[in-house]
């Protein structure tokens, strides 16, 4: 069985984003960067499969600017197998990166595309199913249980007020929930080895995909959650701002 | 050119607030606002969607197939009779984010998620980077296919509406069946639904215990409240992971949020930032909830809850 796992650089989840000055986008140079933290659990959980061997291949792919390489290498430190490089300097959304994968998942035939449910960025939680809508394959979401067999995928699925187990007939789209596993820290030795696992790059231009913008971004703004918060000292006080001057109780 | 919706619902036959929401968002767009009634046994339902305030049309859609909403015949569902809607709106919650980027996928759109204000027919505002920033983005696509956010839109109310109920006939059914359901597994709380509740009480990591929980419920208790976690909270298994709060769990904003033991990573205040009025219970005064709280008590929650839930008793 073959897993594709497509993975997102983004900036750090850690990072308070700034907006830049003219409102226009968020800050990301000389910011820090990292695998989008819902990739970071797909990878995690392609690799174990291929551990218990029940994967032969894990391919990550990622789309961006030159230095999505970066999160190539750290995808192929913790087990993946190889990378595919897919070179565009604009940001592109989920349509077209659902489309540019397609193209891939034609190419490479894997059983599974394994992936993030939503990009920690954007957080739009769109491109896995759009991608399944276009191969016409099932889709499993919001997943924090795979069990593999032949032909098929047992998921469990978070859902609003519990969960739900679903099997899926392979091919599939299965995007996954923060839940699914603990990502494991890439070694020394395993850092050096990805270093020679082989990354093939292609410029988007060269595909032929149609990438134009649908949903275009006219501004950013900062949303404060800052409050003029005060410190009581005691429950009692407590009890008479809540009843007397936010009377909520 | 109208609107379609779709709607959400409970086990048990109840619309869940979150569709009543998606529905007031639909109003805005000053069009024909129909809704969207999918699965078995709607006869209920039917009955309680045609009386949903601001809907013209009721459209149903009833077969064995639809039970439990899986995405992929529910999309092809609603692709069908796209062609006479230029807006799709679903809720932003599981099943809406489930099934409506896959219609996306059939239709050639990008779609918008978790859209908390609409401006005009192609231009919204939603939260990008675990809330912390807004995105007004316009859209270029002919139909426009949007989630929406349940907390920013006042629910429409559940009755008042008279709309008219059409069966849809054509289901395009494939044969081939993607997705096989196997089981659900609810959780069982007889507290108010987190989503929509007026006062919600959340633990964090330094509740140290599933046990500690019960310390949160007498307060609920007490207000009627629901219960909240935070991930750290769900991870080291204290409460399921639906009774999370943030950037990947529930979006709630009641009139008064209660943290406990909660630091306030910028993925929790994603998920409650909206509330009314905030306090926070944590020893560590350095907590960055405190910067976003209301009112905050420093101290053991071990005995400041206590102290709450007697003092709440009293009232």
């Amino acid at each position: 069985m073959k897993i594709l796992v497509p993975v997102k650089r983004v900036v750090d989840s850690n990072i308070k984003p700034l907006v830049k000055s003219d409102n226009s986008g968020v800050e990301v140079g000389g910011v820090k960067m990292s695998m989008n933290p819902f990739d970071e659990t797909a990878v995690e959980e392609a690799v174990r499969l291929k551990e218990q061997k029940i994967v032969s291949e894990v391919v990550v792919i990622s789309i961006g600017e030159a230095k999505s390489q970066d999160t190539l290498r750290t995808a192929m430190a913790m087990g993946a197998d190889r990378g595919v490089l897919v070179t565009s300097e604009d940001a592109l959304e989920s349509l077209s990166v659902a489309k540019i994968l397609q193209h891939f998942v034609t190419k490479e035939q894997p059983d599974i595309v394994l992936m993030g449910k939503q990009a920690s960025d954007d957080d739009m939680n769109a491109t896995g199913q759009i991608l399944a809508a276009k191969l016409g394959w099932a889709q499993g979401t919001f997943v924090s249980k795979l069990e593999l067999s032949e032909g098929k995928a047992q998921i469990t699925r978070e859902i609003d007020d519990g969960q739900e187990i679903l099997e899926l007939v392979l091919p599939a789209v299965i995007t996954t929930d923060l839940r699914l596993n603990e990502p494991r820290f890439a070694s020394l030795p395993n850092i050096m080895k990805a270093k020679k696992k082989p990354i093939e790059t292609v410029a988007l231009a060269d595909l032929g995909i149609d990438t134009a913008v649908r949903l275009e971004v006219k501004s950013v703004a900062e949303s404060s959650s800052v409050r003029e918060g005060v410190i009581v000292s005691s429950v009692e006080e407590l009890m008479d701002k809540l009843q007397n001057e936010a009377k909520v109780i | 050119m109208a609107v379609l919706v779709l709607l959400s619902y409970e086990k048990g036959d109840k619309i869940r607030p979150i569709s009543r929401s998606a529905i007031a968002a639909a109003t805005q767009l000053d069009t024909e606002v129909h809704a969207l009634l999918v699965g078995e046994n709607l006869e209920i339902l039917s009955q309680k969607a045609s009386q949903l305030n601001g809907v013209q049309k009721l459209l149903v859609a009833e077969h064995s197939a639809y039970a439990h909403m899986p995405a992929e015949p529910v999309a092809n569902l609603i692709a069908s009779i796209a062609e006479s809607y230029e807006f799709i709106i679903a809720p932003a919650n599981a099943e809406g984010k489930d099934i409506l980027p896959r219609l996306a996928g059939l239709l050639d759109v990008q779609p918008i998620s978790d859209v908390v204000e609409i401006i005009d027919t192609s231009t919204f505002v939603r939260p990008i980077y675990a809330g912390s920033i807004l995105a007004t983005v316009a859209s270029k696509d002919a139909k426009k296919l949007l989630s929406v956010r349940g907390t920013t839109f006042e629910a429409v109310a559940e009755t008042g509406g008279s709309a008219v109920v059409e069966k849809i006939e054509n289901l395009p059914l494939s044969e081939k069946q993607l997705s096989i359901f196997k089981e659900l597994k609810l959780s069982q709380s007889d507290r108010p639904e987190l989503e929509g509740a007026r006062v919600v009480v959340s633990g964090g990591r330094g509740m140290q215990s599933a046990e500690n929980f019960v310390l949160l419920e007498k307060i609920a208790d007490q207000l009627e409240g629901a219960i909240g976690a935070s991930r750290a909270a769900v991870d080291a298994g204290f409460v399921s992971n639906d009774f999370q709060v943030g950037q990947t769990g529930k979006i709630v904003a009641p009139e008064l949020y209660i943290a406990v033991a909660i630091s306030g990573a910028i993925q929790h205040l994603a998920g409650m930032k909206d509330s009314k009025i905030v306090v926070s219970i944590n020893k560590d005064p350095e907590a960055p909830m405190f910067k976003v709280s209301d009112y905050g008590i420093v101290g053991d929650l071990f005995e400041i809850l206590p102290q709450l839930e007697a003092a709440l008793k009293a009232r």
